[in-house]
This record gives structure tokens, sequence and C-alpha cells, in this order.
């Protein structure tokens, strides 16, 4: 696919040369790595994603076309796209369109024929940092724009991305009830599968009150995904704190992160964070891996609720569980973590013994990826209906 | 859950010689898990009959038994090593059928030995086509509609159940032997009995037609612990209706939305997890109707495959490594990634680099076949290739399969396509055969659209519009030609574009009419060289510690600093026939010798299926094609101390000489002296000058010059038009009429279009015509030895059982000889220290003499590692690929003995035999008759203490199943007669019954051996034919008369060879199997481990 010349510079100077394939103009963006190798349309239309520029690692991207329904928003919600090959002719009996075409309607950058392997490792040694492309443009200007852009540490993007108003989800199948989805940057997928369980899905914003929200007489409370910090999402954490204990909860990635700081748990920045479609990780009841879909930047971390402090991470060999704590003591009982990340030792999910709330870090929703996780909807739907038998 | 502490000692079958469809892959798997299960602390007792495999080095196990893979066999190797458990996954289909068959003998039970990695019903229900489709739609899974037919009445009524065309499938086969569609009732009737005779069950799956929908391969990991994952993704262009093995397949998959493969992915495991696979790797092979998405699983594999070796190499995950310690106990997560070191093996393997898989044929050597490839595997090799991009990785593949071509054309070898008219393009493209994708290449040349060719070929359009992207460099490359000749820079922008498509430098200079040599130095002077990318199976988000690389033209180079001298080793790219993994095994040898001297080595190689593509083999491994650009540039990078030819056969023999013109150290031999040994004419004038005699002999540039030199040496001769390697198109012709008609076949006919030469359409003043005196009823001979500038080591004599004149590759050997006089070994032994002396030999020599009486003539010397390398390492227990890659390092023997690598003491007291496996069963209408071309696929060996009985145990290994009571069919040549009656009396004493037609009766009465007269062909009702058909044959013993196609005797051998009774081409090896009977079938069946051998 050819092109006219564009540049890419991060925020510590590094300059790569690809080709302009996507919109004209400039974007900047916190560059961060996916390594899935299909779903590319699923994660540029990933409200996570907002403000950041994805590089995509695998070789051609665009194979397959765009379809209306693989989409996670109304629109593409990443910055920017840094790929090694874009396919200018796509083949999928499913295909509506070619990617190529998709992102320019939609103004998103993209750079292709970029030494996309060198990028990702310069992402990998240095971690995410800001990055300005564009063609058009010298590299000193990006420069400038790369080096001055603002870091994701402290920004609240999530209250950017919310719906601005509440809507309706209906339920499809045999109705069961209502979930409210406290919405950080939910991707469709997510109310999909809450409706095929059968609940009417009410999407609220992430300024919602608690009280707002029991006033739906929700069976249940679900918490999105998201982009970026969750530390500065004060009003969420408060809306979540107020219905800890009254509610089932059930959060996912950024959703995950606020529930752990209502708990009273910290949060903190990775290195260059888990884009992907690979991550295993293990379930700690019983000791299974599922291979999962992931894409945060920020972790949570249990040690600020346990006695002791976090050991080191192995220099070699595999990371194991003593790098979480046994368990944790919150104001809302005892909690525990549920999930690792086998990677890298990171907490991946946690569930509360005394009140009926649970999270986990990746997606079970897949969209895309492994959906090996699948079977936590069910959990979240057990959760309720325990609550209900036992209200 | 930890490795399992309740079994200690493990045994792994091997898969046997390498066959169409099952290769050196099932080495590379068999030598991981042995390793990985010693490493645990496992007794590891292996049996294999194939001796040119690295598993079968007395070191990768405890007890090794070089012994056929029959239940037989087995039962008295476990009787002996009484094994807890044994691991039936990593030896191909042979292993799982083997294990089938002692199963249900009871053998495991009554020897308290578990199965681990798949228990029988798993295999069962995988393998039993009725018993998987049921179990898939159990699951929900969907089948393609089919039924299964034990006759053919069944087959017949499902067959117009299910309308045509349709698919027939046997049961429990190994690379789809047997299969094939057929359109109507007329070919369905053929192909359903061929199929339930081939089926040893005999059971045939009827099956809906899904040819030309897209093709899929899934490799899955499953744990005992239920976890799953997929390793490795694979999407075919050729779509269904092409066996996986001979279609050029890519890795990941291109053209699948995340959606459709997330279910594939979920079907996939779900498939292992209902056939019952405990744990270990299988693959899952499914077909998606391009038009509408639907998707149907076609088959899985209960073990691991040549598709897991593929996924292996393609991922850098090593599949049956992991296998093996799954079987034993450990889970998944439990296992670290080798490559990262601190992520564990329960993940999936993310790709940022495209890799493609071209199949190798060899048409050419089976003239009955044709080139249509269908859905039973006919390819005799794979080269693989990795490139950032798939137009990358795609012409590198097709560069690396050395059949002539550079890359996607661009070259020489596409200029017979001009002539094609458009339609008969269209229409050939329409037919999967190995040149196929070349005519598509042309098609878009031609400006014919994307969907067009894609209509024509079922390529998916992604991949034909990818293909025109290559088409659209191209013709910016020759736009550029005159800019070429102005300014180098003006040429940067294409040049650097064309080699990001993969473009080779043989290809621009053959679109710029520039050398490839020119062309080297433009890009060198530009800076467009290579940089080297990591496999790291993580697509770069963790570090990498296993330099595992490929090259492609990017911003970052990722080779490692290196602290010690280097040496790289040059492998032996896709098999062939005649060279395979015999070379490979030299190679791996040198790797481990020069790596324990303290070299850092460095693999270079193209071949996913082989140990020495094991980023585990080498400090180092350059998974790139075998060509002077490819090797130039990685010397360039790595600046190696000296690079070693000598081992990996002809492919890096070829590259030798311009390595060296171009400044590349070659370790040992120099490439002059290799040169000189392959000029014909130096040749001879050195034989003279040392007094070693050769067959009278002669080159001819004409038809004339050749009956000339026929007058003054006399027939028979053995001719072949020269610069034609591995014995191709070489005849024995013995009238001058025969001369005439082998000149018009090789030098009359016209050029085939390149894919695979065809033999045919050779030039007289390019390929002058060499002719030797045919020696007939001659003993032919071989040696492998090595020399150091000092001191010659001989490594054995091996004495054929077939006479000379028959391929090497093809005939039985055994060593020590058993009727070569201690003259005649003298004569042998010192024309090899004077000719290895006088070549400056500094490594391996092999030479092969022809013996008659005690004349002793010498018909070949090639300075370098020869195919029987492996054999006599294994039956003199030495280690000669070792020691010869330090020789060639600058060590002595005499250093090398006192370091302990070559050893002291005697050489053990056996016979060992090497029997050659043919595969007839893949042509099944070709004449089964031995000659000078070669067209084995494999070796297997047999040792015992006696020649009769080792040769026993080989023809056992080689699958021929010698009768011990009954008729034996003699029907003799002439000249065969008399070395036949001897023979012929040793079957009578046996008590065999003796049938022959009137010639062969009248001699042996002559001679006063009784028998039984029967009609030749078509003499009367109840004729030879018919006695074979119809089962009244034990064995056939029929030697060919000449070459004419329709000679009663091919039609006796044929209807043998479908009556699936064995049959005997030379009077040698009837005299041999003989033999092997007096010794009895007891002492076949007796099991010894090369480790006591040895001992």
């Amino acid at each position: 696919m050819r092109g006219t010349e564009a540049l890419a510079v991060t925020a510590d100077g590094a300059v790569f040369r690809g080709r302009s394939v996507g919109a004209e103009g400039i974007a900047v963006g916190e560059v961060v790595f996916n390594t899935a190798m299909a779903g590319y349309q699923e994660i540029f239309s990933d409200p996570s994603y907002a403000g950041q520029v994805v590089v995509m690692t695998a070789s051609h991207i665009g194979n397959y076309g765009v379809a209306t329904g693989d989409d996670q928003a109304d629109k593409p919600w990443a910055k920017g796209v840094i790929v090694r090959s874009l396919s200018r002719r796509e083949s999928n009996w499913r295909s509506e369109g070619t990617l190529a075409d998709y992102l320019r309607a939609h103004g998103l950058v993209a750079l292709s024929d970029v030494d996309t392997r060198r990028l990702t490792r310069h992402i990998r040694d240095h971690g995410a940092q800001p990055i300005a492309m564009g063609s058009g443009v010298d590299e000193a200007e990006l420069r400038d724009a790369a080096a001055t852009a603002p870091h994701m540490t402290g920004l609240d993007l999530a209250t950017a991305v919310s719906t601005p108003e509440p809507y309706v989800v209906d339920a499809t199948g045999e109705r069961r009830g209502t979930v409210v989805a406290l919405d950080l940057g939910m991707k469709r997928d997510i109310a999909r599968n809450l409706a095929a369980q059968g609940y009417t899905v009410h999407v609220v914003p992430a300024s919602t009150a608690a009280a707002d929200i029991l006033l739906r007489r929700p069976d249940g409370v679900f918490l999105s995904n998201g982009p970026g910090d969750p530390e500065p999402l004060h009003q969420p954490i408060e809306t979540i704190r107020g219905l800890l204990g009254q509610v089932p909860i059930f959060g996912i990635c950024l959703g995950h992160q606020v529930l752990g700081l209502a708990l009273g748990a910290t949060t903190y920045k990775l290195p260059f964070g888990h884009h992907g479609g690979n991550h295993p990780v293990l379930r700690l009841a019983d000791g299974r891996v599922e291979i999962t879909s992931q894409n945060h930047g920020f972790a949570v971390d249990p040690w600020a609720l346990a006695d002791g402090s976090a050991p080191d991470v192995p220099t070699d060999g595999l990371p194991g569980p003593d790098l979480l704590p046994a368990t944790m003591t919150s104001e809302f009982g005892a909690v525990t973590p549920s999930h690792q990340n086998l990677n890298d030792g990171t907490l991946e999910g946690l569930r509360c013994l005394d009140i009926p709330a649970f999270s986990v870090q990746y997606h079970p929703e897949a969209a895309p990826g492994p959906r090996d996780a699948l079977g936590l909807f069910d959990d979240f739907v057990t959760l309720m209906e325990d609550a209900d038998a036992t209200a | 859950m930890p490795r399992r502490d309740d079994i200690h000692s493990i045994l792994l079958i091997g898969s046997g010689p390498i066959v169409i469809g099952q290769a050196c892959e099932f080495d590379y798997s068999g030598t991981q898990a042995a390793k990985v299960l010693r490493k645990e602390g496992y007794r590891v007792v292996l049996v294999n009959s194939n001796p040119a495999t690295i598993m079968t080095d007395p070191e990768f196990a405890d007890a090794t038994y070089i012994e056929p893979i029959t239940a037989e066999v087995i039962e008295r190797i476990i009787d002996k090593e009484r094994p807890d458990a044994c691991l039936p996954t990593l030896g191909g289909q042979t292993a799982l059928n083997v294990t089938t068959e002692l199963a249900k003998a009871g053998v495991f039970e009554r020897y308290d030995v578990e199965l681990i990695g798949a228990g029988l019903d798993a295999i069962d229900k995988a393998e039993d086509r009725g018993r998987f489709k049921e179990t898939m739609e159990e699951a929900g899974l969907a089948t393609p509609r089919a039924t299964y037919a034990r006759s053919m009445t069944e087959a017949m009524h499902a067959a117009r159940d299910i309308g045509y065309p349709v698919m027939i499938r046997p049961s429990f086969i190994l690379g789809g032997g047997g299969t094939g569609v057929a359109h109507d009732e007329t070919e369905f009737i053929a192909k359903a009995r061929y199929g339930l005779d081939y089926s040893p069950v005999g059971e045939i799956l009827v099956e809906e037609s899904v040819l030309g929908w897209k093709e899929y391969e899934l490799e899955v990991m499953r744990d005992r612990a239920g976890n799953g994952v997929i390793v490795c993704s694979i999407e075919n262009l050729d779509a269904m209706g092409v066996h996986t093995g001979d279609s050029i397949t890519v890795a990941p998959v291109q053209t699948l939305s995340d959606r459709e493969y997330q279910e594939m992915r979920d079907e996939a495991i779900k498939c292992l997890q209902v056939i019952g696979v405990e744990t270990g790797g299988s693959n899952v092979q499914f077909a998606v109707d391009p038009a509408t998405g639907r998707r149907l699983v076609i088959e899985m594999n209960p073990r691991v495959s040549r598709s897991s070796a593929l996924a292996s190499k393609a991922t850098g995950f090593p599949i049956a490594k992991i296998a093996a310690l799954l079987a034993v106990g450990y889970t998944l997560p439990e296992i670290a990634n080798d490559i990262t070191g601190k992520t564990p093996a329960s993940f999936e393997p993310a790709l940022d680099y495209v890799v493609v898989k071209a199949p190798r044929f060899d048409f050419a050597k089976f003239p009955s076949a044709s080139n249509v490839l269908g859905t039973s595997m006919q390819s005799v090799g794979e080269a693989m290739a990795i490139g950032r991009t798939f137009p990358e990785a795609f012409q590198k593949a097709l560069r690396s399969l050395e059949t002539g071509r550079a890359g996607f054309n661009a070259d020489a070898g596409e200029s017979t396509y001009g002539d094609i008219p458009d339609a008969q393009l269209l229409e050939r493209i329409a037919i999967p055969t190995p040149s196929r994708v070349f005519l598509v290449g042309e098609a878009l040349r031609r400006g014919m659209s994307v969907t067009e060719v894609a209509a024509a070929s079922h390529y998916d359009p992604w991949f034909v519009d990818q293909m025109a992207e290559i088409y659209e460099v191209r013709a910016d490359v020759e736009a550029a030609q005159l800019l070429a000749a102005a300014a180098d820079d003006a040429v940067l922008p294409v040049l650097t574009e064309a080699k990001r498509y993969g473009f080779s430098d043989r290809q621009l200079a053959h679109l710029w009419q520039r050398t490839e040599d020119e062309i080297r130095d433009l890009r060198r002077r530009l800076g467009v060289t290579p940089t080297y990318k990591t496999v790291d199976t993580c697509a770069a988000e963790f570090e990498a510690h296993t330099p595992y690389l490929y090259s492609t033209f990017e911003d970052e180079d990722e080779v490692p600093p290196a602290d010690r001298p280097r040496v790289v080793v040059l492998g032996s790219g896709p098999n062939r026939i005649g060279q395979g993994i015999e070379f490979d095994y030299c190679c791996v040898h040198a790797a481990f010798a020069l790596g324990d001297a303290g070299y850092e080595t460095v693999m270079v190689n193209c071949n996913p299926e082989t140990v020495s593509t094991d980023y585990d083999t080498s400090d180092r491994l350059y998974f790139e094609p075998l060509t002077v650009e490819d090797v130039l540039a990685i010397v360039e990078s790595e600046q190696p101390e000296a690079v070693v030819v000598q081992l990996g056969g002809q492919t890096p023999l070829n590259l030798a000489s311009q390595l060296a013109e171009r400044g590349v150290p070659i370790a040992g031999t120099a490439p002059a002296s290799i040169d000189r040994a392959e000029d014909r004419e130096q040749f001879s004038a050195l034989c003279r000058e040392l007094g070693i005699r050769q067959p009278p002999h002669g080159i001819a540039t004409s038809a004339v010059q050749a009956e000339d030199i026929v007058d003054q040496i006399g027939l028979p001769v053995l001719v072949r038009p020269s610069f034609v390697l591995g014995g191709r198109a070489m005849r024995v012709v013995y009238s001058y009429e025969e001369l005439t008609e082998y000149l018009d076949e090789m030098y009359g006919g016209v050029t085939g279009d390149g894919a695979a030469s065809t033999g045919a359409g050779f030039d007289l003043a390019d390929r002058p015509l060499l002719i030797d005196r045919f020696l007939e009823a001659a003993t032919e001979v071989d040696v492998d030895a090595i020399y150091d500038g000092h001191e010659l080591l001989v490594g054995g004599i091996m004495e054929h059982v077939e006479e000379a004149g028959i391929h090497s590759g093809d005939s039985a050997c055994i060593t020590p000889p058993p009727t070569l006089s201690p003259e005649a070994q003298d004569v042998i032994l010192r024309a090899t220290e004077d000719l290895a002396e006088a070549l400056e030999v500094r490594g391996l020599i092999n030479l092969q003499f022809a013996v008659k009486a005690n004349d002793v003539f010498l018909l070949e010397a090639n300075p370098r590692g020869s195919r029987t390398v492996p054999f006599i390492s294994k039956a003199a227990n030495v280690p000669l690929a070792k020691v010869a890659a330090r020789v060639m390092m600058g060590a002595t023997l005499a250093e090398l003995r006192t370091e302990g690598l070559l050893p002291t003491e005697q050489r053990p007291d056996f016979v060992s035999v090497k029997e050659a496996v043919l595969p007839w069963n893949r042509f099944p209408e070709e004449d089964i008759v031995l000659g000078p071309e070669m067209r084995a696929t494999g070796e297997v060996m047999g040792i015992s203490d006696t020649a009769g009985v080792a040769y026993g145990k080989a023809l056992l290994a080689a699958g021929l199943e010698l009768p011990e009571t009954g008729n034996v069919f003699f029907s003799l040549a002439d000249r065969d007669k008399a070395f036949g009656l001897a023979a012929a009396q040793a079957f009578t004493m046996l008590g065999f019954k003796l049938i022959c037609t009137s010639g062969t009766g009248r001699y042996l009465d002559h001679y006063g051996v009784p028998n039984e007269l029967v009609p030749k062909v078509g003499e009367a009702e109840h004729d030879t034919l018919d006695l074979i058909e119809s089962g009244q044959v034990d064995l056939v013993v029929n030697t060919p008369r000449g070459r004419r196609a329709r000679s009663d005797g091919r039609q006796i051998r044929l209807a043998a060879q479908h009556a699936g009774i064995p049959a005997l081409t030379t009077v040698q090896g009837a005299l041999a199997a003989a033999r092997s009977l007096q010794a009895g079938r007891g002492a076949v069946a007796e099991v010894r481990s090369l480790q006591d051998w040895h001992s």
C-alpha cells in the first residue's frame, strides 16, 4: 500500500519512517503496542485506546476489511495507527470495505511500512511515551509535539469518553433482570454479553452517583473498561464506595482498577502495559489458565491492602504466586486475589469475600481475542441470583 | 501439578524410515522428547529403525533399539526393558499404528505399560473417521456430510446419497495415501476399491466434497489440567483438494477476522477435549466456505505432526519438547518458554512476521505419475521462509526450494510462460501443479485482474493481490533500468522497495541485465543490506535469549554481539530424493562437535522439518535460503572463522566455489579439490597418475561420437548427461538401439516449465553425454573416510547387496563387507588414501568402487560427507561427522583421540545392513525396478551377528514381510540366471515351491531345481498375472529385461505391488532374502540395544 512519506517521532526522540495511509494531518498520543494478530477494528474502536497511538505488531493489518458488527463504539477512539503493511485490498465474506477507507472516513492518521518491531522494542525498553506522527511535516515539529505532549498519568480520560446521557440496551433472550453499567468507556461487546444473559442494561455516565444508580433497582452493577489512569476518577470511585455491599458488582479492566481503589488499594503505571490477545492468566481458585484479551497501562497494587510488601519479581524463572498476597483486608471486609498474570505476576482479578463484588483486569468479552473467560458473565449472573435469593 | 514420580522409564517409538508424508520432522520431535525426558531424570528406551536420525544416536537414550517398528519386535523390547510408560505421539502415524496394534493385542496390559500422551480410545476416535464425525457432531462441531463404508456396496450407496463429487478417505493412513475425489460413478468405483484395499482396516469414508474451500490448520497444545492453547494458525494458499503437505501454506492466518478466528480456536480446543487427547500437541484442520464463512472440521491428528514441526519453527514454540513434558505430568503454566526464559508456555505465540512454507516435488523421477496435486501427498520435502511481510516470505520460500527459481518469477525460468495463450493460462491455473504458482505470476504480469486470477486458482484474493503488489514493484524495477545505468542514487528507492518485497539479487540481475555481483555491489554502495530480526514467540514484548534470526530489509538489526570465534554450518535445504535427513544429521553433529570445541556455531538452513533448524542445536540459527546472496550476507554479519560446506550434501557444495571466490573461508577440503574430483577429465588424469583403475569411459557431444565411444569401450554402458546430480537421468544401455532411444529422450525433447526439471530437453553441447563401460555383475562398494593431512580414518567399507549400476542410495549394503577379499579391500584402502592425499582432503571423502573378481574399479570419489555417514557412524561406533567437523577446523585425528572424541578401541563385532525404502505406494503405476537413478526416500538399519539376520531385520524394517513358506514366482532376465540359480536353490532348500515361466524354468531344470511352469502373460487364461492376482503366489522374484513400458515383467511387478505381495527385483536381493529366511524368523525378531552392541 503506497502513500506519501510520513514520520513518527517519540518523546525521547526516536524517529520512524513510513508512509501515510490514513487521514491527513498530525496525531499525538501515548504510543502503545498491541500484539493481537487480528481484531484491529475492535482495537481501534475500543474507547480504552482514547488518547493513544496503537502500533500493531502483526505484519499485515486490514486483510479482512471492516464490518460494522465489529465496532466497539460509534467511532474509532485511537488517536493514530502504526503498522508494517496496510492491505490495500481486503478479502472476507463479512467485509463491508477496506480498513484504509474506514481510517480516512474517521479521520485517523495512520502510518504503514514502518519498522514496527523496532518501535515495539523501543517501547518495551524505554516505556510507553508520547509519539507524534504525520506527513508533510518536519521532524523537529513532530519531536516538539511529542516532547511536550501530556503523559497519561493523572489524566481523567474516562469521563471524556463516557456516554453523556444514560441509554438502555435491551435484553436478548429470556429476561432475567436489570444491570446498570457504569460507562467509563465501555465496549459494545460487553453490553452484548450482559444483554445475552437476559439483562436489560442501563448504561449510565461515569459521573452518575450511587443513589441514582440504586434508583434504577439494578440486580447488579457493572463497572466498564475505559482509558487511562484510574486514580483521577474520583466521582466513579466515590460512586462505587456507595454501592459496595448494596448490590452485586462486576468490574472489567478500568472497572477492576476503580473497584480496587474503592476498596482502598492503590494503582500504578506498568512500564508498557498489557495489550494483546495472548496473555496467560491463572485462575487462582482452580489453577486453570485462561488465555486473555488485555488492554491496560495501569494495574492494581494489592499489597496496599495486605501485610508485608511486594517481593521482587524474579530476574529469571517464572513469576510465582508469592508475588501476590494471600488475602487482603478492606473496610468492606476480606478480599482475595482471584487471578494472576503469568507473564509478570501482576494482579489480574480480585473477589470480595464478605460482599458480592469481583473484578478482572482483562477482557472476558474478548472482541478481539480468546473467549476463554466468557464464563465470568455467568459468574456475575450467579452472584446476582444468589444475592436475590438471600435478599 | 509437578512431574509424575510413579513412572521411571518411558518407551519412545520413532517413525522409522523417511517416506513421503513422514520425514525428518519426527526425528526433530523424537530428539526433543528424548532430550527433555532424560533431563527430567527418566530412563528413555527408544525404538526406531532409521539410522540417519539424531534420536538414534546412543547418547540420546538410555537404551536405543535400531529395530523394525513392528508389534512383535516392540513386544520383545518391552519384555526386555519393562518400561513403565509408552509415549506414542511423537513418532508419526507409524508409532500410532503400531501402538494401536500392541494395545489391541493386550501387550501394554500384559506388561503393565501405561500409554501416556494419548490413550487408545483417543487415537481410535481421531483415526476412525466414523467415530470422529460422531464425536464432533455430539460436541456441536460441523463436519462434511459423510458415511463410512466397509464394502463396495456400502460405498456405492453412500456416494449416491451424498451426490458427486465425493471424497474418498481410507481409515488409518498417513499422508493422505489412497485418498481421492471422484466426480462420477466410474471414477468412484476405481477409487473406492483402492481406498478399501489401502486402509489397513478396510474402511473408507465417503464424504461431501469441499474442493475449493479455504483450508486452515490450528496447532493446539493441551495439558492434563485441561488448559489449551493455540501455538500456531496456518492458512493454505492452495484451497481444499490439495493435501496440506503439497500446499503452499502461510502462518499466521491472514484472511480471517478475529470473530471467525476465535470461533475456530474454540472449536479446535474443544476438538482435543472431546477426542480425549489427555496431553500434548494435535493439529485440527478446518475448511471454510469463502462465500459464507461456513466452517467444517475436516480432521485432527492426536499426535505431533509435520505441521507441528512447521508450527514450532514458525513460532519458536517447541511443541514436541513441551508435549513430552506434558505427558509426564507437568502443566503448561509450570513450563517456561525457552526463548524468554521468564514467561510460561501457557500462552499463544504472537508473530510479527509471516512464514511461508513451499513443498518440493520430484516428479521427474516417477514418470508414471502426472504432476497434478491432489489429496494424496506427493511432495518429498519442503522449504520454509520467514519475512516481515507475505510478499517477502513468499519470494524467499520460492527461492529456498532450489528448483532453479530465483523467486516469484522475474528470472530465466519464466521464459517459457510467454508462449501460453491467455485462455490456456487460466485453464492451467485452475489445475494444481507444482508450477501453478508461477503461472499465476505470469497471469498477473499480463495484467489479468486479481479477481479473475483468484477465481481461476481458488487462491484467496488477498494473497493474489499481495502477489500483484510484487508485480507492481517488479514493473517499477523494470522501469528503473535506465536510471540504474545513469546514477546509483536514483535507484535507491526502487532497490529498497524491491528488497523489501523479497526480490533476490538474482531476480534484479535478471531484470536489469547485470550480474548478481554487480547488484550486490550496488546494494552495498547504497547501504541496502539485510537486517536480521529475531523469532521470539512474543512479537518483541519480552526480551529473547535465543538468537533465532531471519533477514529482512528494515531499520534495526538484532544480531547479538559474539564473544567466541564463529563457524557457520550450511545445511542441506529442503529434502529431496538423494538429499535428506542423512545430511542434516551430519550438519547437526558438526554443530554439536564445534560447539563442544568452544566455537560459537551458526546454522543456516531453510528446512523446517529438521533437527538442524531447532534453535537448541546451534548457538545461532539463521532460517534463510541457501543461496550465494543469503549466505554471503550472513557471513558478512557474523564474520566466521570458516564456513562448513562438506556436510550438507549438494546444496552447500554447489555454493562452495562461489563463496570461496568471494573471499569466504571454507572449512576443510578446498573447493578447488571438490571441483577437481567432479571434473571427469581432471579426475581421470589423477586416477591414471595414481594407478587407480576406472571403467573405460568417454564423453560425447554428438550422437555419432557417442556411438564411436561405445564401439571402443563395448556394451553395456552407463550413460548420463553431465552436470546432472543424484543419478538423475542415468541409465544402463545394453544395445545401440537403446542408446539411440536414450539420446532421443534426453536430448530430443523440449524443456519443461522449470518448476521441476523434467530431465528431458538437454543440449548435448551444454551437457555432454558421459559414457562409462557398465561392469555387469560387479559388486559395488562404498567407503567413507576422513583424512587430516597425515592419517586416514576409514569409517567403514560397505558392500552393496545389489550389483553395481543400481544407485547406491537404492541399494542395500552390508558392513563389514561379507564377500570382499582382503586383497580387494587392500586395493580399496590404498586408493582411498592416495586420493585423499592427492585431493588434499581435510574432512570426509566418500568413494564408490566396483569389484569384479578381484579387479577393483573406482567409480566415483567425492570429498564430502555422504548419505552413508550416519549409518556407518552407528555401524562402526565412530562419530564420523563430529570428527570430520573438527578435522576441517584443523584438529588432527591423533589430537581427537587424545581428547576422547575419537574412540581408540576395536571396532564393534557385529554386522550392519542398510536397506533403502522406496515410495512405490505413492506412485501405484510406477514400475518398481531399481536402476542407476535414485528413487529411495529413506533407509533402515538392521544389526545382528550375521549378515542374514541383519538383512532380515532391515527388510522387515523396510516393510517387506517375507513369507516363511509357500510359492515363489521366479522369472529372471538371461543375464541374471547364473546368479539366480543360487537364490532358487536356497528357496527350494527352505521348502518353497518355485513357479517359473518357460525360460527360467528350463534353466532351473537343467540344474535340477524342481519347479512348476506357468504360462507367460497373455498366453493362457490362467497366466502369471492371474496366479498373482488370485493370491497363489507368496513372493515374486522378477528381474527386469529392458525398459519397455508394457513388458510382461512390468505387469507382473505391478500386479504384485497391487496385490500386496512382496516383490524382489534383483537376484542379489533374492539371495540375501533367502539367507535371511535361513536364519529364521525368531532370530530376526530378537532385540538388542545399540548401547549393548557398542559395549
